[in-house]
């Protein structure tokens, strides 16, 4: 029963969705019968797989790419007061500049191609999981630390053994939620820089032929890959070892 | 002399918080720091500890002068200092990471042991009460077999049922170890419990006004007239009235 109520909410949408198209067939959008045939219709040209792992590629790279310069840096900065007063002015300045706005900026550098699209990733989960990490730094408890150094740690094993399990449940609802917007990014990055994805999907078929049943098809893709994605984020929150850092 | 504590004075800024502070301790003694909220006597313990420099004068530590926190005298925070990522078996092996494996297991079975906690090796501190928690850190404590250890109000988030009893679980412990112990209270009948000795600190800045030698054999009846007369006297000290 309980698992019906979420998806009562699902049936509902496309009913309203289905009833919404057939008062004013041909003019909204196509209807949620033709989207799922479009989603048929690419798995048979075998385009289905290929954009989805387009699309994964770019942003697991990205994303991964960020990771491990986000994390290194933002334990630095979250240490080192200095370096975080030095570096916190163009942290800030960075972090209204959409990563969209890099799109001409990426191309320049690294053409219309892969690179450009897991440029513009990186980019954008950069700057959240540097954040993450230094506010998760500062967030933890001094008796923490000063028992680690009781017992003997240099800097080093006290990184390793406090510092980093003491900031892994913070960290990883930062990871959860930049997720997020990678996946939100590639869509974007891939309407402009490439010429594979989800994101190609939705401009390709607008543009060669008004087909929008593909461009419904590209969207509901998207949507639950993405649900996909935060739901396997969301098991990591449940790992014995950082479970304590979500209250009860 | 195992800790002495020479001319020690701490000023936050313009605050005085500890002035001229001169205490021997003993090897092996229980030892109480007694006084009110913010009179300095966490502060001593953290000097102690090495967590914080004092303005002035010295701690030595078997004739050395303290420079820095030191695995050979571990601290005890309030049951918030377990490690909450580590089961209780990695918080009590926390400190021995250099030791052989066999070592290792040993002493982290005999002090989970110890402190009354066999079964729940792989527990997490969240799914432990508070006092199973402040055994916990003291096992973590004595695995690294330190010489003295330090506790700073360590049963005072407890009920006080619990303090009760983990005042009796330390005291066998103690005996079993004989550790050399600081131990800061608010706690007049604590002190009066535990402590060979109960150092009694002024209001800020802290001094020490007196210090009160507790006579009587473990275990400790709590309405003998020699505990009464004493924990009064303490009272007297601290210029209470022992009326509520």
């Amino acid at each position: 029963m309980r698992r019906l109520v979420p998806l009562s909410g699902i049936f509902l949408f496309v009913l309203l969705w289905q009833v919404a198209v057939s008062a004013s067939p041909g003019t909204l959008i196509p209807s949620p019968g033709a989207a799922v045939l479009a989603i048929g219709e690419l798995a048979e040209k075998g385009l289905l797989f290929r954009y989805v792992v387009a699309s994964l590629f770019r942003v697991t790279w990205g994303y991964l790419a960020a990771l491990l310069v986000a994390v290194p840096l933002g334990l630095v900065l979250g240490l080192w007061h200095r370096g975080e007063q030095a570096l916190n002015p163009i942290l800030q300045l960075l972090r209204p500049i959409s990563p969209l706005a890099w799109i001409p900026i990426a191309i320049l550098w690294f053409g219309v191609g892969d690179l450009a699209a897991m440029f513009l990733i990186f980019l954008a989960s950069l700057l959240p999981l540097t954040m993450t990490t230094i506010s998760a730094v500062h967030n933890i408890d001094a008796v923490h630390l000063s028992a680690g150094r009781n017992f003997g740690l240099g800097q080093r094993e006290l990184v390793r053994a406090v510092v980093f399990p003491a900031i892994l449940p913070q960290l990883i609802v930062g990871m959860r939620i930049t997720l997020g917007i990678a996946w939100l990014v590639v869509v974007a990055a891939e309407m402009i820089a490439v010429s594979s994805g989800l994101g190609f999907l939705i401009i390709d078929a607008r543009n060669a032929g008004s087909r929008y049943d593909l461009v419904v098809a590209g969207m509901l893709l998207i949507g639950v890959i993405g649900v996909v994605l935060d739901l396997l984020m969301r098991r990591l929150e449940a790992l014995p070892s950082v479970a304590w850092g979500y209250g009860e | 002399m195992k800790v002495r504590f020479r001319d020690i004075g701490m000023s936050y800024g313009t605050m005085k918080v500890l002035d001229s502070i001169n205490l021997d301790v003993n090897e092996g003694e229980l030892v109480c720091l007694l006084g009110p909220s913010g009179c300095g006597k966490s502060t001593m313990l953290n000097i102690v500890g090495g967590f914080v420099a004092p303005s002035e004068g010295e701690v030595t530590i078997d004739g050395e002068p303290v420079t820095g926190p030191d695995p050979r005298r571990i601290f005890v925070f309030q049951e918030r200092g377990v490690f909450p990522w580590l089961t209780v078996e990695g918080n009590v092996g926390f400190g021995l990471a250099g030791r052989p494996a066999e070592e290792r297991r040993e002493r982290i079975e005999y002090y989970i042991q110890l402190v009354g906690l066999s079964g729940f090796e792989k527990a997490y501190p969240r799914e432990l009460s508070g006092g199973m928690k402040q055994r916990l850190e003291v096992a973590r404590a004595l695995a690294v077999d330190p010489d003295v250890l330090y506790l700073d109000e360590p049963f005072g988030a407890l009920d006080s049922i619990t303090r009760l009893q983990m005042r009796r679980e330390l005291l066998r412990i103690w005996e079993a170890e004989r550790k050399t112990i600081l131990f800061v209270t608010h706690d007049i009948d604590e002190s009066v419990q535990i402590a060979d000795r109960v150092v009694v600190l002024s209001a800020r800045p802290g001094r020490i006004r007196r210090i009160v030698e507790i006579d009587i054999p473990h275990p400790r009846d709590l309405s003998d007239s020699r505990y009464i007369a004493l924990r009064d006297e303490i009272f007297g000290e601290i210029g209470l009235a022992h009326q509520v």
